[in-house]
């Protein structure tokens, strides 16, 4: 599955106040990191939508990477709870759609955290590119996850 | 929403940032494909410059605004916490609303992290493409501006919030100073002489405390706390809560005889930190301010001895009418201020929790706060250092740091001030008993003005110096040779001399703890009642550490003092000011101008489903019952957008970041690189 030449695209969502700024101090202290990753900032990881990430995944994303801020360290005291909550509720929509979890990654960096920021960009690329093209939705659904036979109701149980 | 009859007209500037940006990303490259590819997009000019920023660069935009018909604009240069405003307000000089720009981050996102120009290249393209197609989807906006209501509310009667409230006081405006204790003062009140110039507590505190307490522009609610905080900046509605006195504040004219006349003892455990004792009706101290006594329903005999109680302090009371209610309720008054300064300061570490210290078993084992009361003319000794039987002065006494800080089973902060206080107790100790006098410490840290030649006036005073933690401090000798070496009642202080290397065991008479600075133990509430946030440690969380550290994430509530980490008291007193001036700032703009960021209810898609109510900490969420319809202050939304996200209906809309923008970057960031799936 996995090919030498693949680079994925990964759409990053960060937050105004933590991440976003993690972002920008890796890039004054000029720390890299693989360009497959573009950030688009919301002021809070609680805006994050996970119909942001469906749709990113079915414009050609092969991930998504959700940053916010500390769990206690919000700047909106404790938004990044919901985002955390409504990752787990995704990662088992995304695993019954067949998508593997690696792909949608959630991960908290501080304002000055550049370094952090950038090592988890790192990993995620090298995960994201082992897992291979996601091609989502055209991609089918693997069998083991699909349902052996779909039941239909007989007449003379309804 | 884009207008369908005029189409948009987008000019794409792309920066060089000199080599910033130039060194690593092809920029023409970029610009050309802006112009070429992102014309259907409405993209009518594309330019690549050296500096945007510059006066020139933004005379380009300008330019282009007025002789092309620009109607929006893309920056692609440094990162919007930057230059955002900059661009904004070229668009502004030009007749533009400033929210039609955006700026697309190619510096710190692409050209400082990435060597392949390539990629580079090709991810500053996307970047670009992904921020035309927001931009397309902004919605001209206004800044929000509020009044701001000049009544200021400062809570903590400490020296922080004692010189917040006097100086917005002597500008001239009304301020309410909130403190819970019966008096102001806070703990330096408690505190004997003050590093490093042993000037005395009182002496400097007292008049500050005299002038908050007469000031005609300072409202002072003693014994009071903050129940409930409403509004937002410049419109706070706040509800504090006076807990009775038992005492007419109207007509009490503070003469004393009630406390002379109460036959009721009571040891006293917070201004006296234990080792005083107080009437059951009282001042916590003599110069307390304002000078009216507390009375202590736990202990007062009129409330637990039944049959009325004594009465005496009702009896001797001079005052027309009586002073003594002995029924009085507590009173709840609700005020409106536009800006709140919390200086609520801190708490002492416990000693009680580390047992091997023995702080509550073992008897001549003391805190800091005790010695400073013990220390202090006015406090329970008169001044004298004696042990805990009240009479023998010690011969030997052990200064023990960093109790319960720079301690990972406790707190790992480092406390900041009792370094200095255990050098200025050992100069005290050693001045008033001629004691023999240990310092048991890991590191002294003196880095304030004349902090450093205080230690080193303090090394030739003679005093020990002992570099390491102690293991444990006990009455239990090692051996019989030992004890009558050392007699008995003797303590023994056992700890690693990590500069001998080697383990020692010190006999002392006493022992002083000096107990660090914790958060206040009920931070966490407080924080929450006020719309803050605490860090993982209970400290409250300055707006910026080091740019901001006045300032809350929380428009309008401002922290000084103790409570957002430990501080000296000069560092609480420029904070003081330092808050005040802040808020002086914002009185005197007489409004402010909010980034319109906010939710909002489209109520004729709202169901009703309340999914939303309980997503917003700041209470900015309501559900018209009437109506069935949620709704949403403005005022009070802080733009997180998170019910924006929840709303399953999409009823509510997130201004500034729209479901409708961020599709569109979403799009436009995957455009060029989508794998269009196969058509079957």
């Amino acid at each position: 599955m996995s090919d030498s030449t693949f680079e994925p695209v990964i759409i990053g969502f960060t937050c105004n106040w933590c991440s976003y700024r993690a972002a920008d101090l890796a890039g004054t202290a000029r720390i890299k990191y693989p360009p497959n990753v573009r950030l688009i900032r919301v002021m809070c990881s609680g805006r994050i939508d996970p119909t942001f990430v469906l749709k990113a995944l079915s414009e050609g994303a092969d991930g998504v990477l959700i940053a916010g801020c500390h769990p206690g360290e919000c700047h909106y005291l404790e938004q990044n709870y919901k985002a955390l909550r409504r990752h787990r509720l995704l990662q088992k929509t995304l695993a019954q759609f067949g998508i593997e979890p690696a792909r949608v990654r959630l991960t908290w960096a501080s304002a000055a955290e550049g370094a952090l920021f950038a090592q988890e960009i790192a990993e995620m690329v090298d995960e994201v590119k082992a897992l291979g093209p996601l091609n989502w939705p055209a991609r089918p659904m693997p069998m083991a996850t699909a349902p052996a036979e779909i039941p239909v109701l007989s007449e003379e149980a309804a | 929403m884009s207008d369908q009859q005029k189409p948009e007209r987008i000019g794409v500037y792309v920066c060089h940032c000199g080599t910033n940006i130039a060194g690593v990303v092809d920029v023409e490259a970029v610009a050309h494909f802006a112009a070429e590819d992102l014309k259907d997009r409405g993209v009518v000019l594309a330019r690549d410059y050296t500096f945007m920023c510059s006066v020139a660069g933004q005379e380009l935009i300008e330019q282009d605004i007025h002789e092309q018909q620009l109607t929006r604009v893309v920056v692609a240069a440094c990162s919007p916490h930057l230059h955002e405003k900059t661009f904004r307000g070229v668009c502004e000089r030009s007749g533009m609303n400033p929210y039609l720009s955006e700026m697309a981050s190619i510096r710190e996102h692409v050209a400082w992290v990435h060597t392949d120009k390539v990629a580079a290249t090709a991810k500053a393209k996307a970047i670009v493409s992904g921020t035309v197609e927001r931009v397309l989807k902004n919605d001209p906006l206004e800044a929000i501006r509020v009044p701001i209501d000049a009544q200021t509310l400062v809570v903590g009667g400490g020296i922080a919030g004692i010189q917040a409230a006097l100086e917005v006081a002597e500008a001239g405006y009304e301020v309410i100073l909130v403190e819970r204790e019966a008096s102001l003062g806070g703990h330096m009140a408690q505190f004997d002489k003050t590093f490093p110039t042993l000037d005395c507590a009182a002496c400097i505190l007292t008049p500050k405390m005299a002038a908050a307490g007469s000031h005609p522009k300072i409202h002072l609610f003693t014994w009071s706390e903050v129940e409930k905080v409403e509004g937002f900046v410049g419109n706070y509605t706040v509800t504090v809560k006076k807990k009775p006195r038992y005492v007419d504040e109207d007509v009490c004219t503070g003469c004393g005889i009630c406390v002379e006349k109460c036959p009721i003892l009571v040891v006293d455990d917070k201004f006296e930190a234990g080792i005083g004792y107080r009437k059951a009706i009282y001042w916590p101290f003599a110069q307390a301010v304002p000078n009216l006594p507390v009375l202590d329903t736990e202990t007062c005999t009129y409330y637990i001895g039944g049959k009325g109680g004594c009465r005496a302090c009702e009896k001797f009371c001079p005052t027309v009418p009586n002073s003594i209610l002995f029924d009085q309720k507590e009173e709840r008054v609700t005020l409106r201020v536009g800006n709140i300064v919390l200086a609520t300061g801190w708490d002492l570490f416990d000693a009680r929790r580390i047992p091997q210290y023995g702080y509550g078993r073992l008897a001549n084992v003391f805190t800091s706060l005790e010695l400073e009361r013990m220390c202090n003319a006015a406090g329970p000794t008169g001044g004298k250092v004696v042990m805990r039987d009240g009479k023998s002065a010690p011969q030997r006494v052990a200064i023990v740091h960093c109790v319960g800080s720079r301690d990972r089973n406790y707190n790992r902060h480092c406390s900041a001030i009792c370094c200095m206080q255990s050098l200025k107790t050992a100069h005290l100790v050693k001045e008033r008993t001629g004691a023999e006098v240990y310092n048991f410490y890991i590191d002294i840290r003196t880095p304030g003005k004349e902090y450093d030649e205080f230690y080193q006036r303090v090394l030739d005073d003679g005093i020990h110096f002992v570099r390491g933690k102690v293991a444990e401090i006990t009455d239990i000798p090692f051996d019989p040779a030992e004890a009558s070496r050392n007699g008995a009642g003797t303590l023994y202080v056992q700890v690693e001399d990590t500069l001998a290397g080697m383990q020692r065991r010190i006999p002392v008479d006493m022992v002083v703890l000096s107990a660090g600075l914790e958060p206040r133990r009920d931070s966490a509430e407080v924080g929450k009642t006020f719309g803050i946030a605490c860090s993982s440690n209970g400290w409250f969380i300055e707006k910026h550490a080091k740019m901001d550290p006045i300032a809350t994430m929380t428009e309008g509530v401002f922290i000084a003092g103790c409570a957002a980490g430990p501080k000296d008291i000069p560092a609480s007193v420029s904070q003081g000011s330092a808050a005040a001036a802040r808020v002086l700032n914002y009185i005197r703009q007489g409004e402010l101008a909010l980034e319109p960021v906010r939710a909002s209810v489209l109520a004729e898609q709202c169901s009703g489903c309340r999914l939303c109510n309980g997503l917003c900490p700041f209470n900015a969420i309501s559900f018209d019952a009437a109506r069935k319809v949620t709704e949403i202050n403005a005022a009070l939304c802080q733009g997180c957008g998170t019910c924006v996200a929840a709303c399953p209906a999409g009823a509510i809309q997130g201004t500034g970041f729209s479901n409708e923008q961020l599709f569109a970057q979403i799009e436009g960031l995957l455009r060029d690189f989508s794998r269009a799936p196969e058509v079957v």
